[in-house]
């Protein structure tokens, strides 16, 4: 019987088999912010186990609110910094290099096709655009991710997402990923690894891939996973090339880690995307959502544009499409993060910046900060905000606040027009 | 290894979310106990109260579908072990949620949709008693009373009877 590619992995890194079900997996990759892992930190600390498997194999970024906004997350950032000072963690971004742990390990190079990665954070699964396993976990796991270098999982199921069709203009990976969302429903994938597969998943970019693999925790996902082909293999070149004579190689190589043709699959969903429109969600869950056009005039006060989900160059890039030579309405607020400073660079030498600041926008340096409703952009009660990000829960950006999730274009637009509405006459 | 059970609170939703247990503004917080006043603070039921005294009282939560889904974060976890409560029934969980249950050697009880109801059909005032060893809960409000087995996957119990992942990795690996 045939494998997919998380059986694969499973199988390739399994450390222990507590029962046929339970897997204990050796990692290879094991990242760490300042909102989960400061207390892991202080917890092993206080059992005396202040210690790392692997200071190689450990990432960690202070992303989450950066700069400091107050005293508690200047404490959370310093015990990050000290920690990775005291353990020699060489690959330790602190200000000025700092970013959206999703955005920045993989512009690092840090993920390759079939490695396990775990992180105290539950949009993990977006390194699965590059084929590996990667999954959020919470602090207790992350602990002995560090100490062990191990972390346990049941072993997942395979649902095959299956894109066909061709993305008609205006119609991006978030509107992909919005619609097997709410196709999937909020736990339509719970245990599961969601295996994206297609023509449409094949002409994506890593950025692309990126955006569908963030999103597959709202359907309750373990991983979002596609698998490595020539766009992993030119992606990941500069960090590759050592190791293989060419690009063919790399690619040639990568497809161990391709699902085999008679693998076992647990359901599959196949979606035209070719008659898709843009998607936005109304409410406080991630899987209601409707066509644009259904939520046409919603009215907006803040627009933001950032995040794990839709803060890369691409992203920025379709933004400033819609706003070029164009003002954002007067009662919005429009605020842009770009999601690592490489993006943020590159948005400057492209000039993006200025379209956005021309338009009424204010940047703010790359951290996750309105995100999750801790700095740089906090709604107030019943504000509504269009936003690029991927959760819309009750209070997620400020309490009482309300989010749509939406593309960056259709994010764009709203800002625009002031109100929710179709991006395609802008672009 | 912990006694499971007491007075039960009954959150009547699906798909509860991590940010409606804890919301993230409370993630700065750098221990566990600091977590207590917040619990269930922006849960969307209509009439809930996060400050009633069914919240106070509490050790077990029933609930429905999909609970914990959403963050990561085991401060949702935390702030339930904080106000003492250490089981949950639900008729599923997310899986990060189940799984920092069991890691904290908490209960993360899965039971089919007729005996959540069922539960539920007992309504405020119950009171839950979960057997790990035996498999079984048994929950009671006056003279009614509904006795219900349930499976644990064999290494989540055995967390449980460990302490929790840290106790048993460090132990093993
Ligand atoms: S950008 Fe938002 S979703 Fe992504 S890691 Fe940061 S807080 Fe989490």
């Amino acid at each position: 019987m045939g494998k997919t590619i998380a059986e694969k992995i499973f199988a390739t890194h399994c450390r222990d088999n507590p029962t046929p079900e339970n897997f204990v997996l050796s990692l290879d990759v094991v990242m760490c912010h300042e909102i989960t892992t400061p207390i892991a930190v202080t917890d092993l600390e206080a059992r005396g186990m202040d210690r790392v498997f692997d200071a190689e194999k450990i990432k960690a970024v202070i992303d989450h609110v950066t700069p400091a906004k107050d005293s508690k997350t200047a404490t959370q950032g310093k015990i990050l910094r000290d920690w990775a000072r005291r353990h020699a963690i060489r690959d330790f971004f602190d200000i000025g290099r700092n970013g959206v742990c999703h955005a920045l390990f993989p512009e690092k190079g840090f993920i390759r096709p079939g490695y396990t990665v775990i992180m105290g954070d539950s949009h993990t699964c977006t390194h699965g655009a590059f084929g590996a396993f990667a999954a959020g976990v919470g602090t207790t796991d992350l602990e002995v991710g560090i100490l062990k270098g191990v972390c346990s999982f049941r072993l997942p199921k395979t649902m095959k997402v299956n894109l066909t069709g061709a993305l008609p203009p205006g119609v991006f990976a978030k509107d992909v990923i919005l619609a097997v969302i709410k196709r999937l429903t909020v736990n339509g994938a719970t245990d599961k690894v969601l295996e994206f597969v297609g023509p449409v998943v094949s002409s994506m970019s890593m950025e692309a891939r990126m955006t569908l693999c963030n999103m597959a925790i709202e359907a309750g996902a373990t991983c979002g996973i596609c698998l490595p082909d020539r766009v992993t293999a030119e992606y990941l070149w500069p960090f590759i090339k050592e190791q293989y004579d060419s690009v063919e190689a790399a690619v040639a190589d990568f497809r161990t880690w391709h699902s085999d043709p008679d693998a076992v699959y647990d359901g599959e969903l196949t979606i035209d995307v070719s008659q898709l429109v843009p998607q936005v969600t109304y409410g406080y869950k991630p899987d209601e959502v409707k066509d644009v056009t259904a939520m046409e005039g919603t009215p907006v006060d803040q627009v933001y544009v950032g995040s794990c989900t839709n803060g890369r160059i691409e992203d920025l890039r379709v933004a400033a499409r819609v706003l070029k030579g164009r003002r954002i309405a007067d009662t919005v607020r429009g605020v842009l993060s770009p999601a690592t400073p490489a993006i943020y660079n590159q948005a400057l030498q492209e000039g993006l910046i200025q379209i956005f600041m021309d338009a009424g926008f204010c940047v703010t340096n790359p951290t996750c900060g309105a995100c999750l409703g801790m700095s740089n952009g906090v709604l107030a009660e019943g504000e509504i905000c269009a936003s690029t990000t991927n959760r819309n829960f009750n209070g997620r950006m400020g309490r009482g606040g309300i989010v749509h999730l939406m593309s960056p274009a259709s994010a764009a637009a709203a800002a625009v027009a002031g109100h929710v509405t179709d991006p395609r006459p802008y672009l | 290894m912990k006694n499971f059970g007491g007075p039960a609170l009954f959150l009547d939703r699906s798909d509860i979310n991590t940010d409606e247990i804890i919301p993230a503004r409370y993630l700065t917080e750098i221990t566990k106990m600091a977590l207590q006043p917040y619990i269930l603070e922006d849960l969307k039921i209509g009439g809930f109260d996060p400050g009633s005294e069914a919240v106070r009282q509490a050790n077990v939560i029933v609930t429905r579908a999909n609970f914990g889904c959403g963050s990561s974060r085991e401060h949702a976890v935390w702030v339930f072990e904080v106000n003492d409560i250490n089981v949950v029934v639900a008729e599923s969980f997310a899986r990060i949620f189940r799984q920092n249950m069991f890691n904290c050697g908490m209960l993360a009880i899965e039971l089919p949709r007729k005996d959540i109801d069922a539960l539920f059909g007992l309504g405020e005032g119950t009171a839950v008693a979960v057997d790990v060893a035996g498999e079984r809960l048994t929950a009671k409000n006056g003279d009614q009373e509904v006795s219900l087995g349930f499976t644990l996957n064999g290494f989540d119990k055995e967390l449980v009877l460990a302490g929790g992942w840290l106790a048993y990795a460090d132990r093993k690996y």
